[in-house]
């Protein structure tokens, strides 16, 4: 892309610093650091749930009880959920690789507020640790489902005031991150790098960013809102008081479906990123990708009625929901299909990222296609709250941003941690990976479609055999998370070196050192070229003639 | 892209002002208050949100200063707004229509 002039400074992983061992780390402004931070306490998070959500399929194997009681199952899918979404997959991509990349993409030192940025760990971590702790306190842990819906988490005994500052407090690191990642892309770009010279992973995060800030303070409110009718007794949302529990899931939704975009967004910016790497091709609709980020972030934001088909929504609010959550799938489309087209006559070469990304688009077409039955309003009506739900949600999350997650790890290992992984284990934890994931969530599909509703404890006979092949599913699934974890943690000490940029990458973090140095840029690059001009590659007219 | 740092003058505002605008806001509470007990029908609505927007450009110009700040910073805040007015203005799509 430019040249950069390297220093021979230490890398970031081996920095003197004022203090020693781990407060090296966790009162590090450096954004490298505090991007390791959140993939390390985050990966700990998923960990934990991904233990809950396997003990729940196990619990599924067949009608009745199996291993647990029915309080427990409750408890577990609340828990699976709030760690999966608020500990994991929101902060997910922007916290780790966001934080780690955003500067160095953009040819930056550091983020623009690199304390607040450090804070935001801090509040990360306040909030996953008040989210355990509400699993040992007296009353036990909220069984409300991720989505606090009123009026049960008003009336639960469970502890649902601590999982509802949790993700209060949560909610509050994602907008100071939010915050910093906008002000960075706009005031800290290397000279020459314009808007449209912007990786598009920068673009996804950009995106991201203002729906952080403008999304999440509304789910603040709710959940002090809710707290406050649980402690005083203030008739906002439960009936008996004289509150509207629709208007809590108005309010929730306002937030929790732009979420969903805060989640597959940074996944998308992934794909785009390591898709024209392999095809070793200028990614096609390049301008049309970066736009279709912000309309997905805008339109994303307003289609959260969708959730609500059910609960009596007046018909004029019913249609005009369902209309803006097809208009939302046309800037997801274009994405795919400028993905394609930018295969197309491509000179691909397959390693284990690119693999992830392709895992990535099949998983995410169907997750998408699903949306779209759902938008329907009649489908809506015959398969809400049922396993159609949940697999099509799945599908989207794991299938689409949770293997965007591994492409990114497996893409930026190098650069990151300065040691390559092996490629077998890596090949066999992605085909694993692949096929548990599919053989777990699309028998969901077909089983919701037949009338199995979420969240029961107990279901009819005719199911099982559905039941069976998903819970198999999640053995293959989590065989394939182990290898690849197993895989990556013994390349960190045993991995050969890595090259400044193995993969023939042309944005800014392939020019400097693996890992890259503290201030990450000896001299603030110039950018002369846009982000993808892998033109050396392609076949000239003349020559095709 | 990296830009100087913009010079930030101290803009005085007098506190005679500041109290000025406070018993204003609280005049507007006041009023908000007193609507909500008056049967206005659908107009309620509407006078409590234009009450309620005119206490936050208040907040907004004075009290937090946006009124002096670069046009970029106004731009940011009118996003907000924007976007609040939107996400207000679909969930009357459900109240509204019965």
């Amino acid at each position: 892309m430019t040249t950069v002039a390297r220093t021979p400074e230490p890398d970031y992983l081996h920095a003197q610093t004022n203090r020693k061992g781990i407060g090296a780390w966790i009162f590090s402004t450096d954004h490298k650091r505090i991007g390791i931070l959140y993939l390390v306490s985050m990966l700990v998070f998923f960990i934990a749930a991904v233990t809950f959500g396997v003990l729940m399929r196990l619990e599924m194997l067949t009608p009745g009880k199996t291993i647990m009681q029915p309080q427990t199952y409750n408890t577990f899918f609340t828990l699976h959920g709030i760690m999966m979404i608020f500990l994991f997959i929101i902060p997910g991509l922007p916290a780790v690789f966001g934080n780690f990349l955003l500067p160095l993409m953009i040819g930056a030192k550091d983020v623009f507020f690199p304390r607040l940025n450090l804070f935001s760990w801090w509040l990360f971590i306040t909030g996953g640790l008040l989210a355990l702790v509400s699993l040992f306190l007296p009353g036990g842990p909220a069984d409300t489902g991720w989505t606090f819906y009123v009026p049960y988490s008003i009336r639960t005994t469970t502890n649902v005031i601590p999982a509802l500052m949790a993700a209060f407090i949560l909610g509050f690191s994602s907008i100071l991150t939010g915050l910093n990642f906008i002000t960075t892309i706009h005031r800290m770009r290397a000279p020459g790098m314009d808007w449209f010279k912007m990786p598009l992973f920068i673009w996804s995060l950009y995106s991201t960013a203002w729906i952080q800030i403008l999304a999440t303070p509304i789910i603040g409110i709710t959940l002090l809102l809710v707290t406050i009718e649980r402690l005083f007794g203030v008739g906002i949302f439960d009936p008996t008081l004289g509150g509207d529990p629709v208007l809590y899931q108005h309010l929730f939704w306002i937030y929790s479906h732009p979420a969903v975009y805060i989640v597959i967004l940074p996944g998308l910016g992934v794909v785009s990123e390591i898709l024209p790497v392999f095809a070793r091709r200028t990614i096609f609709g390049y301008k049309v990708i970066a736009y279709s980020s912000l309309s997905i972030a805008f339109i994303g934001s307003l289609v959260w009625a969708h959730h609500m088909f059910t609960v009596g929504m007046s018909n004029t609010g019913m249609f005009i929901f369902s209309l803006l959550t097809f208009l939302v799938s046309i800037p997801s489309a274009i994405k795919v299909f400028n993905w394609i087209a930018t295969l197309y006559k491509g000179s691909i070469k397959i390693e284990v990222p690119f693999l992830f990304v392709l895992a990535f688009i099949f998983q995410f077409s169907i997750g998408g296609l699903t949306g779209l039955m759902l938008g329907v309003l009649s489908v809506n009506i015959h398969v809400q709250d049922t396993y159609f739900v949940v697999g099509h949600f799945h599908y989207v999350m794991f299938g689409g941003t949770g293997f965007g997650l591994f492409a990114a790890m497996h893409y930026w290992f190098p650069k990151i941690f300065g040691r390559m992984y092996k490629n077998v284990p890596a090949f066999v934890g992605w085909l694993l990976m692949t096929i548990g994931l599919n053989l777990l969530y699309f028998p969901f599909l077909i089983m919701g479609y037949m009338g199995m509703p979420r969240r029961y404890y107990d279901y009819l006979p005719q199911f099982q055999t559905y039941h069976v092949i998903s819970t198999v599913g999640s053995w293959v699934l989590v065989l394939g998370i182990i290898i690849i974890f197993v895989n990556l943690i013994l390349s960190l000490k045993k991995g050969a070196k890595a090259p400044m940029n193995p993969w023939g990458g042309k944005t800014l973090e392939w020019t400097v050192a693996s890992p890259p140095p503290v201030e990450n840029f000896h001299e603030i690059p110039i950018v002369e070229k846009g982000p993808y001009d892998y033109s050396e590659y392609e076949i000239k007219p003349e020559i095709a003639k | 892209m990296s830009q100087p740092e913009e010079q930030h003058t101290q803009h005085s505002i007098s506190y005679g002002r500041y109290i000025l605008i406070w018993l204003g806001l609280l005049a507007f509470t006041g009023i908000t208050v007193t609507l909500a007990g008056i049967d206005l029908g659908r107009w309620v609505i509407i006078t409590s949100l234009v009450i309620a927007s005119v206490k936050s450009l208040l907040v907004l110009n004075i009290f937090m200063h946006l009124k002096f700040e670069d046009k970029m910073f106004k731009i940011f805040a009118l996003v907000a707004v924007a976007t609040l007015t939107i996400f207000i203005t679909l969930t009357f799509f459900d109240y509204a229509f019965y």
